[in-house]
């Protein structure tokens, strides 16, 4: 409770309306894309309305700005002076650094691809739904002030998408920043760079150079309002299909302008981009499983062809209300430590800039996953997990119009087709994933988990590759029910009633999975405030001052809530196991991933643990991370990289927590 | 809006008078006008009148005076015929100011904009260059900007009900003591109602249309020095509140009576205190009495040759203490300096005694300097009686001139590209283009056929041969002084700094007009509150990295929080630069707003002008570059110069004026 008191001043994350939350309806783009020409759309008179300050210029005209500006020409300066070097040399550098960034929007690389994606995405996608309203808002954001688009990141298609609506809908379009290793493929590179895309490179943390001439690059974009900006507060495609924590570099870099007053006000835009079915679903698994994620290139795309052959459902973008920096600023950042230092010189954020940073980036993801849409297969995904290896179809059916009854109770943004009876529905889901799933004999069966004996590694490689398909659905879940599912989840490692001791429960879990799910920083309490709630709505639970109860009725949407989680707790207990015995003194996160990767397949193997999702390197990693900030783990700095060595005195406190009665088979510790 | 501090570039009470012209030729416009407000009185001979005066001080010094200090014997700190006796010095303004002021705006009675039977605006009166002159777009331009409408019209009461007037509460003993010095004071509610505000927007708002909850109990009028170390200790003794008034045009509400003083309130007006003791021609100083106005200073040295130099927009009517008191800043300070630049010796009242220097030097290094405490205490510590101040020879050649930049940017790179040179003419203003084309607003009806062809031949020139677009295009005014080679020379070098910057030639006419805008535009906010427009000035000043992102966003935040306060038209709001140094700028806003279908205006107004306040301190802004705190800043005293900062003022005074005789409780 302490932890929230830090911030409580700062109204920066308001408990969502739970009730009845209005949203905008959609309209599908794609619908006047078949009746109409794609070529004439491709060519159409394209003039978005633009930033009521912009100062034309073209992208050359930015460069050079942005390396006559202060804020370059004293790095500059300083570099040369630290390293001998003439300017000049530094200057050359610079340039090049600009060349190799730089974007080139260029109108006819983008009509190229107005005409080729409304081909490609009319053979992928039944329908690209779109909220018209948010779009409105954008356009008049637009005008008004600089504007930052942030969309979540699912796929590749995510800012070729964005793009393409935008121009769609004549609104400017946006420029992306893209990580360089598009960079590598031919022509698409290129084609990505003219369309407005200019690159970073994915870690430059040490190369002041590189950081001031990209820092000022953005803002310069931002300042003069040339165009909007767009870049992913993931940072990556997540590959579970969960958002990720947020990265902060490029926000505060796109926020500084109005820290130093540079610009009045500056909107940030929450875009959730939702698939039904994501293009790289089977990619991303291989992936989490150690299959390393092929390198980006033209080749491999035009590979990728077949999958034009395929359906992947609908896609949901939703614009969010434009955020005012400004209103978010307002009582927290009112005066800043620039008033006192020449602007151009390059400034270490204050503690007080980078908390406020930090609640921004959490607020924009948490927005993101409010408007996240949720599609009948994700229900039916999340049902079929808890009930491997197969379930009966009518059961099915059952279950997913019960948990969709929930999932409207706890806020969810759900697209149901209303016009179509359940059975239905679900088949036609079913039908679009039957590379995961088929119905065999009335039964619903995860592909390749079927009953079969023998556990060969190939094929507990082939079920965990389809349960994780699988669970990237589930996971879309996760985040709209993870509040009340951890009040589950520590009612039941209690077993207790007493408030404050599931409380403090509720506060480890929360701590424990920050890295996996969305948490707005500091404010457990209300999390936990927030999870009764809803479990009280729906008659879960009643809470009385000291204790919570678990009614009757609720028990059995207590043990689903507790196990939509349970993939997370026996994965994090294995890992925890795993760090207690087989350890050597130190190692990096390369022999830690590959050590718990053969630990739990064993385990697998076996038969002693039915959690495949353990074997995720995703989830590895965030337990590694987490047991880092629990101090279970130290991480020490070394010339190449990272080790890490385990704190025995914490670790067995942890493990306690961890493991307290936490149903897992009994017979595999009695094993181990 | 704002009142304030505007001035009246051209002293007012001359004849209009062309451009540029010989000083010597100004001079006796000066004198002839002199006489004409003095009545042929003893102003014509100074020199004899100085050195009677001098005599005088020979012969009486005033038995209150302590340990006599060599240059104390020289300076005539009492009355000439002993006692509050009326002295034949003669002010423009009259101790009865009601007689030719407003009691409920701004300046002289006579001088107002209305509007005539056929709907055109027009400037009455003859003091002025405006005055007596049909404005023929005026109207347009207040129903297109403000949406005002001639049809929706509030006036103010017509007199002041005295009935209203909160009583005199004075107690008989002070009134004794007080007859016994023979000091001049008033309890009628006209004099007291008149010394109990400023010119703050509420301040009038309250005289239009209600009454102040506390206002002066007495008004005293001190003759001399002596007459006011008198006031000061009965004061002291009787455990009174002083509040020092000087011209009264203070917007910062300095002059407001705290609502919740028990005390009798005592006005100490200073016009009384109005004599050039002495001048000092080797040295280039003068002795003057404090309560001295701008205009009645400028105009008496002027008989001499001479002038100070310091001309803030409120001129016409503000004193020199009051200068002293807030830190005042004068348009020419490029040549002549600010008032802390100015000012040789300060002597001050306070309830420890009286404070002052032991020499009349340049500049010592005595500790901190001790006028610094003086200036800007804002009548917090005593009652400034006595100023030495610099003066010059009055400049041969005076020359306006303006020049037109196609946008703001270019306008501020220009102006700090001038201050970087260090060849600032005498004054240099840029204003943007909304208060440009207010400018044009106030144009006077065209004389003939000819000018009004030149205008538009000229406005083609610029928009369409020279491109500028005539909703970016904003103009600098400058104003040179000195000899006539030397401001020639001097303003070729700006022209042609300003022609890199992209600025064109625009003209004396226009440079004059733009300084003339200044001491009409006070004028124009009772005008506007006749047509439910509010209206205010304020100040800051910024490093010039800053001014241009700061002038937008302040701009910016006026118009968001006059939208999200209801405010139905877009309001007014505008701003210009109006000093440079070395490492910042002056930026002085206007705005103004049509307040019709809000119920409290004046509160609203108050929220945004806070908010614009809260604006400029984000953007690096001060808090105020010459207006001072008074009441009205004091929120953000505290974060302006830091804890310790504030601490170290009122440690001062606590030393002072312990029991807060000075009460107006400004600044702290």
């Amino acid at each position: 409770m302490a932890a929230g008191s830090s911030r409580l001043g700062a109204p920066m994350y308001s408990q969502k309306e739970l009730t009845s939350k209005k949203r905008d309806e959609f309209e599908d783009i794609l619908e006047e894309r078949r009746q109409s020409s794609d070529l004439r759309y491709a060519m159409k008179c394209y003039t978005p309305v633009i930033y009521k300050g912009l100062s034309a210029c073209k992208p050359s005209a930015i460069k050079d700005s942005v390396l006559q500006s202060e804020q370059v020409q004293y790095v500059i300066k300083q570099l040369s002076k630290e390293m001998g070097e003439s300017t000049d040399i530094i200057q050359e550098e610079a340039i090049e650094i600009l060349d190799e960034m730089g974007h080139n929007l260029h109108i006819g690389a983008i009509r190229f691809f107005a005409f080729s994606l409304s081909k490609i995405f009319k053979r992928l996608f039944q329908r690209v739904c779109v909220n018209e309203e948010g779009i409105q808002k954008l356009q008049q954001a637009i005008q008004e002030h600089p504007v930052v688009l942030l969309p979540s990141h699912r796929s590749y298609i995510d800012f070729l998408m964005l793009s393409y609506l935008l121009y769609t809908y004549d609104l400017a379009l946006p420029v992306i920043a893209a990580g360089m290793d598009f960079l590598g493929m031919k022509i698409v590179g290129e084609l990505l760079r003219r369309s407005g895309a200019f690159f970073m490179r994915r870690t430059f943390g040490g190369n002041r150079l590189y950081w001031a001439v990209f820092a000022e690059y953005v803002k310069t974009m931002l300042r003069n309002g040339y165009a909007p900006i767009e870049f992913f507060l993931e940072g990556t495609r997540s590959r579970t299909a969960k958002t990720l924590t947020p990265k902060f570099g490029l926000l505060s870099i796109v926020m500084e302008p109005f820290f130093k007053r540079e610009v009045f006000d500056t909107y940030l835009v929450p875009i959730s981009i939702s698939y039904e079915r994501i293009l790289e679903e089977s990619l991303y698994a291989y992936e989490l499983l150690g299959v390393p994620k092929p390198k980006e290139s033209t080749s491999g795309l035009l590979k990728a062809r077949k999958i034009l052959s395929d359906n992947f459902g609908s896609i949901h973008v939703y614009f969010g209300q434009p955020v005012s920096l400004r209103t978010l600023a307002s009582g927290r950042i009112d005066r800043c430590p620039y008033r006192l230092v020449p602007r151009h010189l390059p400034q270490r954020l204050s503690e007080d800039i980078q908390e406020f940073v930090t609640d921004v980036a959490y607020k924009m993801e948490l927005l993101q996953i409010e408007n996240m849409v949720l599609s009948p297969w994700v229900l039916i995904a999340s049902v079929l997990l808890q009930n491997l290896p197969a379930i009966d179809f009518e059961l099915l059916v059952e279950k997913t119009l019960w948990l969709k009854g929930l999932t409207q109770a706890f806020g969810g943004f759900l697209e149901w087709p209303d016009n179509l009876c359940a059975n239905k529905a679900v088949t036609s889901s079913l039908a679009l994933h039957s590379n995961i799933v088929s119905l065999v004999n009335g039964q619903v069966v995860l592909n390749d988990v079927r009953v079969e004996d023998g556990a060969t590694e190939e094929l507990v490689f082939k079920r965990a590759l389809s349960i994780l398909m699988c669970g990237a659905y589930r996971n879309q879940l996760l985040n709209v029910f993870v509040r009340p599912s951890l009040v589950a989840v520590a009612l039941q490692m209690k077993q207790s009633f007493r408030k404050e001791e599931i409380y403090s429960c509720f506060i480890f879990l929360r701590d424990i999975f920050s890295d996996e799910f969305i948490f707005f920083p500091g404010i457990a309490l209300k999390d936990f405030e927030e999870g009764c709630f809803l479990l009280t709505k729906c008659d879960v639970i009643q809470v009385t001052p000291q204790e919570i109860l678990v009614t009757e009725r609720g028990n059995s949407v207590a043990v689903f809530l507790a196990a939509l989680f349970r993939p997370f707790m026996e994965g994090y207990q294995i890992i925890s196991r795993y760090l207690s015995k087989e350890t050597k003194e130190a190692f990096t996160e390369k022999q830690f991933i590959l050590g718990i990767r053969n630990f739990a397949f064993q385990l697998l193997q076996s038969g002693s643990t039915q959690c495949y999702e353990v074997l995720s390197s995703d989830l590895q990693k965030n337990a590694l991370a987490a047991f880092v900030r629990l101090d279970v783990v130290k991480k020490m700095k070394t010339t190449n990289g990272f080790t890490y060595t385990v704190n025995k005195e914490e670790f067995n406190k942890t493990a306690e927590m961890l493991d307290s009665r936490i149903p897992i088979r009994k017979l595999v510790t009695a094993r181990l | 809006m704002p009142g304030v501090r505007i001035s009246a570039r051209s002293a007012p009470p001359q004849p209009p008078r062309v451009t540029s012209h010989p000083a010597a030729q100004r001079g006796s416009a000066m004198a002839a006008a002199a006489e004409a407000a003095a009545g042929g009185g003893p102003g014509s001979q100074p020199a004899a009148q100085r050195r009677l005066r001098i005599l005088s001080g020979h012969l009486q010094r005033s038995p209150a005076s302590r340990a006599p200090e060599p240059e104390r014997l020289l300076s005539p700190s009492q009355c000439g015929a002993g006692g509050a006796a009326e002295r034949p010095v003669a002010s423009t303004i009259p101790k009865k100011r009601q007689e030719i002021l407003k009691w409920n705006g701004w300046g002289y009675n006579d001088s107002k904009f209305i509007f005539n039977k056929k709907g055109q605006a027009e400037f009455t009166g003859k003091r002025y260059r405006l005055s007596g002159m049909v404005l023929p777009v005026l109207k347009e331009w207040m129903e297109k900007t403000l949406g005002a409408s001639l049809e929706h019209k509030i006036t103010s009461r017509a007199f002041l009900n005295t009935s209203d007037v909160p009583p005199s509460i004075v107690n008989e003993e002070f009134l004794q003591d007080l007859r016994a010095t023979k000091i001049s004071y008033s309890q009628e509610a006209e004099d007291r109602v008149f010394r109990a505000h400023g010119h703050c927007l509420h301040e009038i708002f309250v005289l239009r249309e209600g009454m102040f909850k506390r206002i002066p109990d007495i008004v005293i009028w001190p003759g001399c020095h002596d007459d006011v170390v008198k006031i000061v200790e009965l004061a002291c003794k009787h455990n009174l509140c002083i509040i020092p008034f000087g011209g009264g045009t203070s917007v910062s509400s300095a002059l407001e009576c705290p609502a919740d003083e028990r005390r009798t309130i005592v006005s100490l007006d200073t016009s009384q205190m109005n004599r050039i003791l002495w001048i000092d021609e080797k040295n280039l100083t003068a002795h003057i009495e404090a309560g001295i106005i701008g205009q009645d200073l400028e105009r008496q040295l002027g008989e001499s040759g001479y002038c100070t130099g310091h001309e803030p927009d409120s001129m016409e009517f503000s004193s020199l203490g009051g200068w002293v008191a807030t830190r005042a800043s004068g348009m020419k300070k490029n040549i002549y300096g600010n008032i802390e630049d100015l000012v040789v010796h300060i002597k001050m009242v306070t309830p420890r005694g009286v404070i002052e220097k032991s020499c009349q030097v340049p500049r010592m290094s005595t500790g901190p300097d001790i006028h610094h405490f003086i200036m800007g205490s804002e009548g917090t510590l005593g009652v400034v009686t006595e100023v030495t101040i610099k003066i010059r020879p009055i400049p041969e050649y005076k020359k306006y001139g303006s020049v037109v930049f196609p946008n703001f940017e270019r306008g501020v790179a220009c102006l700090r590209e001038i201050a970087k040179q260090r060849c600032a003419p005498a004054s240099i203003r840029l204003v943007d283009n909304a208060q440009f084309q207010f400018g044009h607003a106030l144009k006077p009806q065209v004389a003939s056929i000819f000018t009004s062809f030149l205008d538009g031949l000229k406005k083609f020139y610029i928009t369409k041969f020279k491109g500028f677009d005539p909703n970016e295009l904003c103009v600098a005014t400058l104003l040179f002084e000195g000899d006539r080679e030397k401001v020639l020379q001097h303003e070729k070098q700006v022209y042609d700094i300003a022609a890199k910057f992209g600025g064109l030639a625009a003209g004396e006419d226009n440079g004059q007009r733009g300084y003339m805008l200044t001491f009409v535009i006070a004028y124009l906010r009772d005008l506007g509150l006749d047509y439910y427009v509010i209206g205010e000035s304020f100040e800051t000043s910024v490093p010039w990295d800053r001014v241009i992102d700061l002038c937008r966003n302040v701009k910016e935040r006026i118009v968001r929080e006059c939208k999200e306060k209801g405010v139905q038209f877009a309001p007014f709001s505008t701003c210009r630069v109006t000093q440079t140094y070395d490492a910042g700028a002056c930026v002085y806003f206007y705005f103004a707003f049509n307040y019709r279908g809000i119920s409290d205006p004046i509160h609203v107004y108050e929220q945004i002008e806070r908010a614009a306040r809260e604006e400029i301190l984000a953007n690096g802004g001060s808090l105020s570059h010459h207006h001072g705190v008074g009441k009205l800043r004091k929120q953000w005293m505290k974060e302006s110069i830091s804890d310790v900062g504030l601490g170290m003022l009122k440690s001062v005074k606590e030393y002072v004026d312990p029991n807060n005789i000075f009460g107006n409780r400004n600044l702290l």
